[in-house]
């Protein structure tokens, strides 16, 4: 590391890095330097003008924001001099700005508003004639007014550097120059709404929010995202228990601001007309509504009658609900129901992995490391329509450290713009592919491996095995589809495998096994929908289902019993990489209750309340940190929004799963299992014209 | 082909084969002087020619006047990178029209120009960014390119020396701000043509980022006469620090406009009455842009000046571009200034907010005045824009708007305030108006 | 898309100029000599020229509308008559040459014939100020224009026809 370069700024004496931006040492120092264009993490453009500062010998004034330290530097940065400038810019900037802040949804949170405020005129001397562009619809979610825009590239930054989608240009040039599309007037891209969220001004809104509210009216509930597993922190504004919008301007969390569609228009699920508010009980061939108390009395009554009779029950459990109510029901399943049969759909062969890594440290890759490892190696899948998190991490990882990428791949996949090592291999063909990377892997420093469900049983104990022969460190991370997937065989939802992958007694019935089973008394269905895609062979079964809609299981239940969503729930989700975050509850749904407390109200009505204990959620925490190997994580690190990664287990897990079993869902940015079809936005975004990156889209983004 | 009749004033040394027959073919270049500079330079050091190069005084043709020899020697020769040559041809400085000569009467001598500082630098391959306007330029360049690959002047091995080098043309598509060095470079690879934020300047990262020297044509083209006469004599042909001839355009109203070469330092108002044949119609002289519009101008008792740079830096103008556009005492300076302004609000590239914005305000304010709806503050509110313009833009655009336009409204302000006082606004201030916010 | 002979031509010419990597260099040529061949710029021509140089359509629509000269998505005439009127010819009568040619030609700024042969604009700069004032006719530069000389030259427009 170089010696730190001596400088003053504003009379006070720093220290920096060589190579440091002043804008960043000023940010250290707790002095804002105004700027618009200067964004961390994105390329300098130097355009607002509004970050000049004074520098002794230097003629003109010049932007803090490309102008890095120098040994001896007397800098100001506030002066009555830079005031002046900062105020002649702002005047030239409302010139043609519209001025709209009464109706404009940045109103309160608008950058511009701020910098006016902080440095401008209090009456404007423009008397001429404003230029005008009507706003434009360019998608289903994004929305732009030209007008407000104040041409910082953010947005067109964003998209082409962080998303790699390249969606957004710029068109026209000096006072008529605008962002414009990929496709003239509308837009063909991922729809993250990445450079609606970076827009400092109100020129790009999102459909979702535009006009809803103003943002001092809503609250502000930072949880996790409910779609896929990578667990990204979301900030939800919430107003009279309606979620309108979702983003993470704070750049906390594992995800800093990245959000992909769902995380960031998705939560429209909750608002859904098809929300269950009612319990009910099938009367006369019919589901009838029925209130809570003999909705539950039912259920508690009939599973007492099959538990006694020592019949059959099967139970499936959910990759969207939380740890504690896993953990939760695969204790009343095994302790009170007396089952074994205890299952959910597995999407990542996480077991085979834990048992192949067993007893080592440092073995699982962490969100984080996919930002810092030297090297990543994406095997089998498309991260940026399954995984977008991991995928923001790794291109992040390229553009700010350089970092290798290779890719083992059945198809395109978005790493290749910046790939060192693509090879193209067939399903199930990836392991013996990998040996044409071996001499280029090798010579890296260290690795990590992300693999898909395509990557299972023995392949991935081959891979291990891979992993180990180059001779450098390698972390490993194996990719499971939604939310809690990580956590539901983390909390034992197997028949093989207790909370904490210890092996069962005996085991029960797998899920295919379930279904298949023409005896099967009962079957409790929480919060998954397995007859989405398949069928009941037990025609009597008394079948109970929890779930916030009338699903396709749903429709053949006995009772019904409406389930509040992750958005409505306290509790900890385990992401993709076995990190561990805190929920918060944003909002409720009348009617519907978290499924902790209906598995916490059958119990009691089963006389079971003191075994299972009480259906809080911390509590139940405090139970999994003592039960669940790994889970014994740092407390503060959850309270305070962060995510902490569990331990694998240190013996051999020594239990054969069948890798048939493992079946991921492959959901694309515009899907998400059960909850995506109850989505308007995102059923929206597949009707939108053109499917992603085909025909010339395509072309050219392999030939970038 | 030469547009007006040459002046016998002229010291003719980079225009001394214009209007020698086929004077664009490797023939007649190379049997009157053409490429003995290139042999010259193949037998010297890099540092010996940059070293003539400085002594020369030769300072950048296409505006700036930075010295040739130290932008030289900023290239990092040693850089494993391919080094570029990039002939900055996008002539389009108002009042300028010299480049377009150089390359129609004499194109081998820019060639030469170009393949001596490949030889300093060791670059293998050169391009000239010639404006889109000027096509019938770059067919002829392209003719004689051609030749001078049939004869062995470019392409492997030139003339057994054993140096390679190609030279391709590279057309623009008409954009002023193209001629910014890194805007230029932004074009030829094929994007808007938006000016990059600098350091690093082109030596180091020019062309695909690789280490590039990058001149105006006129630059390039007078580096032959400086090996061939040796950097001493060649500076002395102009004033200290200001070396050698330059082109000048005189255009306006003069009677014999027309581009003369004359020594650096050649007295304007010598310029105007002896080379120029005196003011057309025998009408006063009002006032002069000394070297394409974004100078600031002078006024008619500014005039008996040295035409070199730092003659005209003393009196707060510039050299530019060579353009010498003279206006008599019938000029509207308001309807001047609106036409400065009108192109500048044309030609800014929108990347940052002072420019984009301040060029489009002033035009508006000047299309007002001059359109008889003046405000009482207006002059004022002009220069104090501009003003806010200047040496706050991203590239020197900002300031090229600026710079002519407070000049005038300095200069000749009761010009604008007797449009105001004509207009019936004209007890109107802006901070009074309807639309003005709040006080 | 299929180009005429000609054209295509041209365009391996112009991509061969310019290291393989960096083809991207050669879209503005590229954009240009395809207006004047073809006398437009159409949608299906940005998408060829930026699979060719290999870059997304929004791309070569940045650069497209950045270049004065390049006319998208209204095309210019077959003979576009380009006045200037900056400094140096509005001091010698280029202003006069712009109104008098809208007369006649009955066009404004950047407007066409009905029939698409004649088109108008009053251009920048175009580096003619010493024999100015100065028009263009497509790439044709005529010096010292007259009042005479520019009817005479619009006249032979119609002509040419």
């Amino acid at each position: 590391m170089a010696d730190p370069v001596k400088l003053t700024i504003d009379g006070i004496a720093v220290e920096a890095a060589p190579g440091t931006l002043l804008i960043e040492v000023a940010r250290e120092m707790g002095k804002e330097i105004p700027a618009f264009c200067y964004y961390e993490g994105l390329t300098q453009v130097a355009a607002c003008r509004m970050c000049l500062v004074e520098i002794d010998g230097m003629p003109k004034l010049m932007t803090a924001c490309t102008q890095p330290v120098g040994e001896g530097m007397v800098v100001r940065t506030e002066t009555p001099k830079l005031a002046e400038a900062r105020k002649g810019t702002l005047e030239f900037l409302l010139t043609n700005h519209p001025l709209d802040c009464p109706v404009c949804d940045k109103g309160g949170e608008c950058e511009l508003q701020d910098m006016v405020f902080r440095y401008g005129a209090a009456e404007s001397r423009y008397v001429e004639i404003k230029h005008h562009h009507e706003e434009q619809q360019w998608s289903p979610v994004v929305y732009f007014d030209p007008a407000r825009c104040i041409l910082c590239y953010r947005c067109v930054r964003v998209c082409s550097e962080g998303m790699g989608v390249n969606a957004l240009g710029i068109v026209q040039r000096g006072a008529y120059a605008e962002i414009a599309p990929n496709h003239t007037d509308h837009l063909n891209c991922d729809e993250c709404g990445a450079c609606i969220d970076i827009c400092p001004v109100g020129a790009l809104t999102s459909d979702s929010y535009r006009y809803q509210t103003r943002p001092w009216e809503m609250n502000h509930v930072g949880t996790v995202c409910t779609h896929c597993s990578n667990g990204c922190k979301t900030t939800l504004g919430v107003r009279n228990d309606q979620i309108l919008r979702g983003n993470n301007r704070d750049r906390s969390g594992i995800n800093g601001e990245f959000l992909c569609v769902k995380g960031r228009y998705a939560f429209d699920f909750n608002e859904s007309d098809e929300r269950l508010t009612t319990p009910m009980i099938r009367k006369g061939g019919k589901l009838e509504p029925a209130s809570w108390s003999d909705a539950i009395r039912f259920v508690a009554g009939k599973f007492k009658q099959v538990a006694d009779a020592g019949r059959r029950i099967g139970v499936v459990g959910s990759a969207r609900t939380t740890n504690e109510e896993n953990y939760y029901l695969q204790k009343f399943a095994r302790q009170v129901l007396g089952t074994q049969s205890i299952d959910h759909q597995r999407s990542g062969d996480v077991v085979t992995l834990l048992d192949a890594l067993a007893g080592r440290q440092n073995a699982l890759a962490t969100v984080e490391d996919l930002y810092q490892s030297k090297a990543v190696l994406v095997i089998g899948t498309d991260l940026a329509q399954q995984h977008p998190l991991l995928h923001w991490q790794i291109r992040a990882n390229w553009r700010h450290h350089g970092a290798h990428t290779y890719s083992v791949t059945a198809g395109p996949v978005r790493e290749d713009q910046h790939t060192v090592g693509a090879v193209r291999a067939a399903e199930g063909q990836e392991i013996a592919a990998l040996e044409q990377l071996r001499a280029q892997l090798a010579a890296e420093a260290e690795l990590a491996i992300v693999f898909g469900d395509s990557v299972k049983g023995d392949a991935v104990r081959q891979l291990v095995a891979f992993g180990d022969s180059l001779g450098i460190p390698v972390k490993y991370v194996c990719l499971v589809d939604y939310v809690n997937s990580r956590g539901a065989l983390d909390m034992g939802l197997t028949p093989e495998l207790e909370p904490g992958y210890r092996a069962a007694a005996d085991r029960g019935m797998t899920l295919p096994q379930m279904l298949a089973d023409e005896h099967l008394a009962a079957l409790w269905v929480v919060n998954a929908d397995p007859l989405r895609d398949g069928a009941l062979a037990a025609k009597d079964a008394f079948v109970v289902v929890q779930d916030l809609f009338l699903t396709a299981t749903a429709q053949r239940a006995d009772v019904v019993l409406p389930s509040a969503s992750l958005y409505e729930k306290q509790g900890t989700v385990t992401n993709v990489c076995g990190e561990v975050q805190r929920l918060k509850k944003a909002a409720q749904t009348m009617g519907a209750k978290a499924d902790l407390e209906i598995i916490g109200l059958i119990a009691k009505e089963m006389g079971a309340a003191a075994k299972m204990g009480p259906w809080m959620a911390d509590k139940v925490f405090t139970e999994v940190q003592q039960v669940v190997a790994g889970y014994n994580v740092p407390l503060p690190v959850l309270a305070t929004g962060g995510a902490a990664q569990t331990a694998p287990p240190s013996a051999k897990i020594g239990v054969e799963t069948d890798p048939a079993l493992i079946r991921s869902a492959r959901d694309t940015l515009f899907t998400s299992g059960t909850l995506g079809s109850y989505s308007r936005k995102l059923d929206s975004l597949l009707e939108s014209p053109g499917s992603l990156y085909q025909g010339e889209d395509a072309l050219a983004l392999t030939a970038q | 082909m030469l547009f007006n009749e040459p002046s016998p004033l002229e010291t003719k040394v980079l225009s001394r084969r214009f209007g020698l027959p086929n004077s664009q073919s490797v023939e007649t270049f190379v049997a009157n002087e053409g490429f003995a500079a290139f042999r010259k330079a193949v037998a010297m050091t890099p540092e010996a020619i940059i070293d003539e190069v400085k002594k020369s005084n030769l300072r950048g043709r296409g505006g700036a006047g930075f010295p040739t020899g130290m932008k030289w020697s900023f290239v990092p020769r040693n850089n494993p990178k391919p080094k570029y040559i990039v002939v900055n041809a996008d002539e389009s400085e108002p009042g300028t029209c010299k480049d377009r000569l150089l390359i129609q009467n004499d194109p081998l001598q820019l060639v030469e120009g170009m393949m001596i500082a490949a030889l300093v630098v060791g670059a293998k391959c050169g391009y000239i960014y010639i404006r889109g306007e000027y096509r019938y330029l770059i067919d002829i360049m392209d003719r004689a390119i051609a030749d001078a690959y049939a004869k062995g002047w470019l392409g492997k091995n030139i003339q057994g020396t054993g140096f390679d080098f190609d030279v391709f043309t590279h057309t623009g598509a008409g954009a002023y701000e193209c001629g910014e060095e890194s805007a230029l470079l932004e074009s030829l690879e094929g994007k808007r043509g938006v000016p990059r934020i600098r350091p690093p300047f082109p030596a180091v990262a020019g062309l695909y980022r690789c280490p590039t020297v990058l001149n105006n044509v006129e630059t390039f083209a007078s580096v032959p006469s400086i090996l061939l006469m040796g950097g001493e004599a060649w500076a002395n042909l102009g004033t200290p620090r200001n070396g050698g001839t330059r082109l000048f355009c005189i255009s306006g109203h003069v009677n014999k406009p027309g581009v003369y070469e004359l020594p650096m330092g050649f007295n304007l108002m010598r310029m105007i009455e002896e080379v120029a044949g005196g003011m057309k119609g025998g009408r006063k002289l009002k006032a002069v842009i000394p070297g394409g519009s974004s100078c600031p101008i002078l006024k008619a008792e500014e005039c008996d000046i040295a035409m070199d740079f730092d003659a005209l830096k003393a009196v707060n103008s510039m050299a530019g571009s060579g353009g010498v556009v003279v206006m008599d005492e019938t000029t509207d300076m308001v309807k001047v200034a609106l036409r400065i302004m009108r192109f500048y609000q044309h030609e800014s590239c929108g990347w940052c907010i002072p420019c984009r914005e301040g060029t489009l305000w002033l035009k508006k304010i000047l299309t007002r005045v001059e359109g008889g709806m003046g405000q009482r503050n207006d002059a004022a509110l002009l220069h104090e824009l501009a003003n806010n313009m200047l040496g706050r833009t991203f590239c020197p655009l900002g300031d090229a708007a600026a710079m002519p336009t407070i000049s005038i409204v300095e200069k000749f302000r009761d010009e604008f305030e007797e449009y105001i006082r004509r207009s019936p606004m004209a007890n109107v201030a802006a901070e009074e108006s309807e639309l003005a916010v709040g006080a | 898309m299929t180009l005429p002979p000609e054209l295509e031509q041209k365009f391996s010419e112009i991509i061969g100029k310019y290291p393989p990597q960096h083809k991207r260099s050669a879209l503005v040529p590229l954009l240009l000599y395809s207006q004047d061949a073809l006398g437009k710029i159409t949608p299906e021509l940005v998408t060829e020229v930026a699979r060719r140089v290999g870059v997304f359509p929004v791309q070569v629509e940045e650069v497209l509308t950045y270049y004065s000269m390049l006319h998208f998505p209204k095309p210019m005439g077959k003979y576009h008559v380009q006045i200037c009127t900056n400094v140096s010819c509005q001091l010698t009568g280029g202003p006069e040459l712009w109104e008098r040619a809208c007369k006649k030609l009955g066009l404004g700024h950047k407007e066409v014939s009905a029939d698409g042969l004649i088109s108008l604009e009053e251009v920048e700069c175009i580096g003619a100020c010493s024999w100015a004032p100065a028009i263009q006719i497509n790439y044709d530069f005529h010096h010292f224009v007259t009042p005479e000389k520019l009817d005479e030259l619009l006249d032979n427009l119609r002509q040419l026809q």
